[in-house]
């Protein structure tokens, strides 16, 4: 029986169904104490003092701590990953004598509850000299760090052959600007900590709701000067992650700080105002794109300039820009192109990656191209992408761009994109769609459609590890440096442990998100966690067996091929009677004299390295309708076709793939962070920053090619983003279609009431 | 959470999940701080605190109330109902959380509590409800993971499951 492939139900379910996870706001502590957390309200300026008296004296409150209190730690956060050209700021745990963006954490009150320590935080009194701050990216904006004046992050150009004459000697040439706004991952749960500094073992133990555990690790070890085997971080259950929980934020020190500081446990939970003001966005970016192509539509050539807005500080580097640089051609094949971007600093939250991470511009900017090319050429807009595509038969394809780690070039590993976008053509009915659609505008329906397709950059290194042990009661438990935060690790890896070991994945426990599990370990995002992870619990697993193999031949006395496995129990062929067990052969690996011929334990630890990141692919069709009058939009139909490789759970897949769309549909239609012209943010809650609702996703139709990746053993490719890529492009594309060429052109995501208003075509007179 | 800052305290006694609790409360506590700080009820989750996300959903009294909106004292002699109570005492599950379960409606978890009472408390009224109705019955609640489509099926299937038992009963 294997088990990769299967539909298998979660494992995780019956205690999230019940009520019985365990979040981090569910961890209490006895004696646990309550941060609430003081945070700028100017978005740019210098602080001269924290008065902390009136806060102090107020009932309950144990602590009040600004940046004076810190010491040792009262510096800036490291920058992963290094680039050669960033200029790179970080945040420290407590903003110092300036704010750089309005939330940027200035004091924390320690009280016995959260109402004592959110009323004393009220009392703390901060004098601020506001100052001018720069909320455009435009040149001449007020410094944010006074040794960058340009507010220039980095400045990277990419390219393949000479795009200037490529241009010059395309028949045709035509240009773009677009821009993309900001929004959020906005998991359900927010942030939150439980810090525990226990004296007796000089050890520290950190619950947080995050995707990085060992990371947080790393970055408390180091600002708290304290050895690696002294922080302890658990990401218990987490509540969704999507790139919010991604990188190390000033809590995630200060809050192990406190702890140690006041040798209480100390819990921070971040509430949904907290959340809107101080997780990081992202997706700003300005493009003007030029493509010089054929009369038939072909891409002859393509140069994009953008503008990319950091916010105030670079947590994670230049990662954002260049993967939307990177990865701008996308699926296509173009000789020559030029992608180069600007990444300015402006006082606004700091943007890192969330779901797509960069790439639904970049995805964004070549679909809005491909429709362009489409028009100018009056050719239809499914068909100059076939035209366009890279084949099965250029696999692997070099795209010529340097990929966003620098280790190489953007190589598409394997895919079939010619017969995925076929695929998902004829699942939507698309030319039917087209000739529907044309007969319903007569009745002066706005009815249009749209298509899109994208590759994902996924199963990113530098490695993932894991180490599987059968204890001597016959346990068997995974542990993996992956976390999970909805994803449903815990079955899927599981599933892979279950097949190399021979017996099922409830026999599996699978832990990831523990420090104490696995020494090292890097976390989930980029789409990595079920491809890196789950090759790296393979090849713990493949090992484990081959142990137990050896062992039980060993301990019945005949050959390795005799071996005959049921379940926990192997027996020789020959002699049926004589068995042993995985529990029996744990008890004589914990005992291993040299004699043996292994190594101590019926366990493994390794580690798995990709030699490259692996690219799914698709295409997605939408159907919309838009109301003639009030310009909203209405999705009809929405057909996925995917390649993300072997699938180890097709079920979880398509839940993937559901929530990725539902989040883009959310970032093209719905929700915005807006900031008026001081930096106040104009979208603090659930009321005014719109979450998609069941009312406003679609029920979709899924479809699946399973082209194996050639970069690990189990052939995976990654999916967790990849729904999110293609849905402002494949949005646009159909609005375009409904308003008719009378109507206006989308050159902006997303597209709030006000902006689909706009591209209303003019009333037909009577 | 018990008494600060001078607040005058108030003894409160509600039957959750049918079982009379007691406490000890501040008048701004909030009846999701009592379910999750005081009685250990940790399964009601706080996702936005403003009565947009619908996370903290319990029944109050037998309707589906923002735990987040509400005063704990608000629910002094009355009956609460959380995801904890759902399932009854058997080791079971509740066959809407059987159909969530099959369907894969939920992933990380912190919004399906809130939604299972808001759809519980639905389906009991409504045992033959469409899509649509489902649809607008869930628009008070956010799940920023699954895009609703298992959610909408997982419900659909538990009201063809109860009205099937009604029917044999």
């Amino acid at each position: 029986m294997k088990f990769v492939g299967d539909r298998h139900l979660r494992k995780e379910d019956p205690r999230l169904l019940t009520g019985r996870g365990r979040y981090v706001g569910d961890i209490a502590l006895p004696g646990m104490l309550h941060a609430a957390l003081l945070r700028s309200p100017h978005a740019h300026a210098r602080i001269h003092r924290v008065d902390a008296a009136r806060a102090r004296a107020h009932p309950g409150v144990v602590d009040v701590v600004s940046f004076a209190d810190l010491g040792t730690v009262a510096r800036a956060l490291p920058i992963v990953p290094p680039h050669a050209e960033l200029r790179g700021r970080n945040f420290a745990p407590l903003a110092g004598d300036r704010a750089r963006y309005v939330g940027e954490p200035v004091a924390a009150v320690v009280a016995e509850s959260r109402y004592a320590a959110e009323d004393a935080r009220e009392l703390l009194e901060v004098e601020y000299e506001p100052l001018p701050s720069a909320q455009t990216l435009s040149p001449g904006a007020p410094a944010v760090h006074e040794d960058i004046p340009d507010n220039l992050a980095g400045r990277v150009i990419l390219a393949r052959g000479d795009v200037e004459a490529a241009l010059r000697a395309a028949p045709r040439v035509a240009t773009l600007r677009l821009r993309i706004g900001r929004g959020g991952g906005q998991p359900m749960e927010t942030r939150g900590l439980v810090a525990d500094w226990n004296a007796a073992l000089d050890q520290l133990t950190v619950w947080a709701s995050s995707q990085v555990p060992h990371q947080i690790r790393q970055f408390v070890a180091e600002l708290l000067d304290l050895a690696p085997h002294q922080v302890r971080v658990i990401a218990p259950d987490v509540g969704g992650g999507f790139g919010a929980k991604l990188i190390v934020y000033p809590e995630d020190v200060l809050i192990p700080f406190l702890a140690r500081r006041l040798a209480h446990p100390v819990r921070w939970l971040e509430d949904r105002l907290e959340h809107m003001l101080a997780a990081t966005q992202e997706r700003e970016q300005e493009h003007e794109v030029t493509v010089g192509f054929d009369d038939t539509g072909r891409l002859l050539a393509l140069r994009d300039r953008f503008v990319h807005d950091t916010g105030a500080y670079t947590p994670r580097g230049l990662v954002v820009p260049l993967l939307t640089a990177s990865m701008l051609t996308g699926p296509y094949r173009i000789a020559a192109v030029e992608s180069s971007f600007e990444s300015r600093y402006t006082h606004r939250v700091p943007v890192t990656p969330y779901r797509g991470a960069g790439q639904p511009q970049a995805v964004f900017v070549i679909e809005r191209v491909l429709d362009l090319v489409a028009r100018e050429t009056g050719r239809d807009r499914a068909r100059v992408r076939l035209a366009n595509l890279v084949r099965a038969e250029d696999m692997p394809w070099d795209t010529g761009l340097p990929n966003y780690r620098g280790s190489g070039h953007v190589v598409l590993d394997s895919g079939d994109l010619p017969s995925v976008l076929r695929r998902a053509l004829e699942s939507a009915r698309y030319d039917a769609l087209a000739a529907e659609n044309a007969a319903a505008r007569t009745q002066e329906r706005l009815v249009g459609v749209g298509v899109a397709c994208y590759i994902e950059l996924t199963g990113v290194g530098p490695f993932e590890s894991a180490r599987v042990r059968v204890d001597a009661a016959g346990r068997i438990t995974a542990w993996s440096g992956v976390t999970t935060q909805g994803q449903g690790l815990e079955t899927t890896l599981a599933q892979v442990a279950a097949d190399e070991l021979g017996v099922t994945p409830g026999d599996v426990t699978v832990v990831a998100g523990d420090t104490a599990g696995v020494e090292h370990g890097i976390g989930s995002f980029a789409s990595r966690a079920a491809v890196v992870g789950g090759n790296a619990v393979a090849l713990a697993a493949r090992d484990v067996h081959a142990k137990a193999r050896l062992l039980a031949a060993g301990a019945l006395g005949c050959a390795e091929a005799d071996l005959e496995q049921a379940g926990a129990a192997f027996a020789d062929r020959r002699r049926p009677e004589r068995r042993t067990t995985f529990a029996e052969l744990a008890r004589l690996a914990g005992a291993a004299t040299a004699a043996l011929g292994v190594e101590p334990g019926l366990e493994s630890t390794r580690f798995f390295q990709p030699a490259d990141m692996t690219y799914s692919s698709g295409a997605h069709v939408a159907l919309v309708e838009m109301d003639p009058l009030s310009a909203a939009v209405r999705i009809l139909g929405y057909w996925i076709s995917h390649d993300s490789g072997r699938l180890i759970n097709p079920l979880i897949v398509e839940g993937q793939l559901q929530g990725a769309v539902a989040l883009g549909i959310g970032s093209a239609l719905l929700e915005e962070i807006t900031y008026d012209e001081t930096g106040q943010i104009l979208a603090g809650s659930y009321m005014d920053y719109l979450l998609p609702t069941a009312t406003d996703v679609p029920t979709m139709v899924i479809d699946h090619l399973e082209t194996r990746s050639p970069l690990n053993p189990l052939g995976l490719k990654g999916v967790g983003e990849s729904g999110t890529l293609p849905v402002a492009a494949v949005l646009a594309s159909a609005i375009e279609d409904a308003v008719g060429p009378q109507g206006g052109r989308v050159t902006r995501m997303p597209l709030g009431p006000a902006r689909l208003l706009d591209l209303l075509p003019p009333p037909v007179v009577k | 959470m018990t008494v600060r800052s001078g607040s005058p305290a108030h003894d409160i006694a509600v039957i959750v999940n049918g079982t009379e609790r007691r406490a000890r409360v501040i008048p701004r506590l909030l009846l999701a701080d009592v379910l999750r700080e005081e009685w250990g009820l940790t399964g009601t989750h706080l996702g936005c605190e403003h009565g947009a996300c619908g996370a903290c959903t319990v029944l109050l009294d037998g309707e589906p109330t923002h735990s987040c909106l509400v005063f704990a004292v608000q629910a002094d002699g009355g009956r609460v109902d959380t995801v904890e109570g759902l399932a009854g005492d058997g080791p079971g599950l509740h066959p809407l959380q059987e159909a969530f379960r099959t369907r894969h409606a939920l992933q990380c978890g912190f919004c399906t509590p809130g939604i299972l009472m808001t759809l519980v408390a639905y389906l009991r009224l409504h045992p033959a409800p469409s899509e649509p109705e489902i649809r607008e019955t869930l628009s008070g609640n956010l799940c920023r993971c699954t895009g609703y489509q298992h959610i909408v099926q997982a419900a659909l299937d538990a009201a063809a499951t109860g009205r099937a038992a009604a029917a044999s009963a």
